[in-house]
């Protein structure tokens, strides 16, 4: 054949070959058309969430609560009379506490494996005993449920939390955090943050720092370093300092499946009048997310195994993921709580938090 | 008005695609034809519709008046009036007055023997216009998702669309975007630094032909693209700018919905290294 032939034929060959690579290349990194988007400012301010169907559904498919068990009597003998060593659930009834043992263990240790369920936190035989650490941790992790339940409604509202809200049948949440290895040298010449370049999910995969955790969720840290005037004389953050709360707030978006304009608008991040009521909402939770590493978990550090710990050392901490796991309120806000009142503090602090709250 | 001196030269009939003879006239040194009188009506109604929404609008600071396009509650709907329906009819008249425009321009390159350079490249912007507030809004299924019309409205528009997508400077196509105007101003100063130092020569020289020019870029970088070249190579940067534009923005939402930064996974992913 003619040499005329075999160039068209290689030209409209390679060129096809390359159409198909390109078509195949996009419709594996792109998503599908099929969105739904909600409306969070005034008309025309682009303040939106935007969510693809099919991501919705694999989100709401990872969040469904699990079926109620037995309401229990919350009359007859109180589990203090009847049990050894109930320190913190003393003041239920026999059925309930019963109740809330076996929710536990289902929330937490759902498995039949002989060093699950009661015996994840029990010694078989002897329920009284204080030998496993799991033990220490789920009473104080008890304590913080009504911590959380009675002191934090500005952030966790009537709906709640229990166990379950984290755990999701691990003993361990699937979404925790502690402090990394720094990746970077530290430089003369340049800030780095010890942990840039480190593409994690937590903070949506930038190149921010990956932990934005230490400063604002466990130090308290100003997370607010945009002036509020134009040429602002005194503002001295560095962008490092932006790029940590960048990261912060990276962390915040796709905990809760949502983006930067569920809270701000972007005009002007600081302003309190132009964001959305959500914003005091989340301003709470960074409050209560410090108190929960603070008070609760950092103080159990003596009490974990090594492997319950860190790569430094500290512990398995929380950050908005824990508990919102993709979702703007955990678990669609199912009020799970209602179904076991059980984890509602005791009756006296229970009176002192039916007060108004501060905010 | 009289006329210029070369104007006769480019007073040429014909080359009408609507209308025929009626409208191809002038007025005073402008062109009328079909489109000129269409590209008229709509940027009268649109602009009396403009200055109506300003007028309900409260205020007359020419920064903060606004005319914001549907709730999106409306869907692909008509809304009222006050509420989006104004939004609407300029978009309509937006769009008659641009492509009214375009085709102007396509009569008069036919009249003058010249190629359709410029209406493609106008038509360029206008497709970015049209991808904004009609393709991305019917792919999304709201009007609610077009950009409001006025001074800051759009750029706080601009900023909060960027903002859903958590770091829009990871949308890839928002960087070949940026690329490609950064590239675009860049050869324009050099071929304007170029042009400018050619026909300004020390006092006493003659003026410097484009062999100089172009042995100047060989020097300089190893290569000149010619007098010829660099007009067709400003034309492809510029007008692939505002092409990429309109891509960046319409693949956001329709065909990603989480931070960009999240989609380069592909690239951690790959198998060579994950």
């Amino acid at each position: 054949m003619k040499p005329e032939f075999y160039r068209t034929f290689g030209f409209l060959f390679w060129t096809g070959v390359a159409a198909i690579a390109t078509a195949a290349f996009l419709v594996v990194t792109f998503e599908r058309p099929g969105t739904t988007e909600v409306q969070m400012g005034f008309r025309g301010t682009a303040m939106e969430v935007v969510y693809n169907n099919r991501n919705l559904d694999r989100i709401q498919a990872r969040n469904i609560v699990p079926a109620a068990i037995e309401p229990a009597d919350p009359e007859g003998p109180r589990a203090s009379e009847v049990f050894e060593n109930v320190q913190v659930l003393g003041h239920l009834s026999v059925e309930q506490f019963n109740r809330i043992m076996q929710a536990m263990s289902e929330w937490i240790y759902p498995n039949e494996n002989p060093a699950e369920s009661c015996n994840g936190c029990h010694v078989p035989g002897n329920f009284a005993a204080e030998d496993i650490y799991t033990k220490h941790v789920a009473r104080r992790m008890l304590q913080m449920v009504h911590t959380i339940n009675s002191s934090f409604a500005n952030h966790v509202q009537n709906t709640g939390v229990t166990c379950y809200t984290c755990h999701r049948g691990q003993a361990v949440p699937a979404a925790v955090w502690s402090q990394a290895p720094s990746n970077a040298p530290a430089s003369r010449m340049w800030q780095v943050a010890g942990e840039q370049n480190r593409p994690v999910a937590a903070t949506g995969y930038a190149t921010l720092p990956s932990d934005p955790f230490t400063p604002y969720l466990l130090r308290d840290e100003p997370i607010r370093h945009q002036s509020e005037t134009a040429r602002e004389r005194n503002n001295n953050a560095s962008i490092i300092q932006t790029e940590w709360i960048y990261g912060l707030m990276m962390h915040m978006s796709t905990s809760l499946g949502v983006n930067c304009t569920f809270c701000h608008n972007s005009r002007s991040f600081a302003s309190w009048e132009t964001s959305t009521p959500q914003r005091v909402t989340a301003w709470h939770g960074i409050r209560m997310v410090r108190a929960i590493n603070n008070d609760y978990i950092e103080p159990l550090r003596e009490r974990f195994p090594p492997h319950r710990l860190g790569p430094l050392g500290d512990t398995l901490k929380v950050n908005c993921t824990t508990c919102h796991q993709g979702v703007y309120r955990p678990l669609y806000g199912a009020p799970m709580l209602s179904d076991y009142p059980e984890l509602n503090p005791p009756p006296r602090r229970a009176e002192a938090a039916s007060q108004p709250a501060r905010n | 008005m009289a006329m210029l001196t070369f104007e006769a030269k480019y007073r040429v009939r014909g080359g009408t695609l609507v209308g025929g003879n009626l409208f191809d006239f002038w007025v005073g040194p402008f062109y009328v034809g079909f489109f000129g009188v269409t590209t008229f009506f709509f940027t009268l109604v649109g602009v009396s519709l403009i200055l109506y929404g300003a007028a309900i609008g409260g205020t007359w600071n020419p920064w903060l008046i606004n005319i914001a396009p549907p709730d999106l509650s409306y869907g692909l709907r008509l809304a009222p009036l006050r509420e989006g329906g104004l939004w609407q009819l300029i978009t309509v008249c937006a769009l008659g007055a641009f492509l009214s425009w375009a085709f102007r321009q396509a009569e008069i390159a036919r009249k003058l023997g010249m190629g359709m350079h410029i209406p493609w490249a106008y038509g360029m912007a206008v497709f970015a216009y049209f991808t904004l507030v009609v393709i991305r809004p019917v792919l999304l299924g709201a009007w609610g998702h077009g950009f409001p019309y006025g001074i800051w409205s759009h750029l706080d528009w601009v900023s909060n669309v960027g903002y859903q997508f958590l770091h829009f400077h990871y949308n890839p196509a928002h960087m070949i975007a940026v690329t490609f105007f950064f590239t675009t101003t860049l050869a324009l100063s050099l071929h304007a630094s170029l042009v400018l130092a050619a026909i300004n020569p020390k006092k006493g020289e003659p003026v410097k032909t484009p062999e100089h020019e172009n042995t100047f870029y060989r020097d300089f970088i190893g290569y000149s693209i010619g007098t010829l070249g660099i007009h067709r190579l400003g034309l492809f940067i510029a007008l692939s700018a505002g092409f990429w534009s309109a891509v960046c923005i319409v693949i956001s939402g329709p065909f990603w919905t989480r931070g960009w930064p999240e989609w380069w996974n592909w690239w951690l992913q790959l198998p060579i290294w994950n």
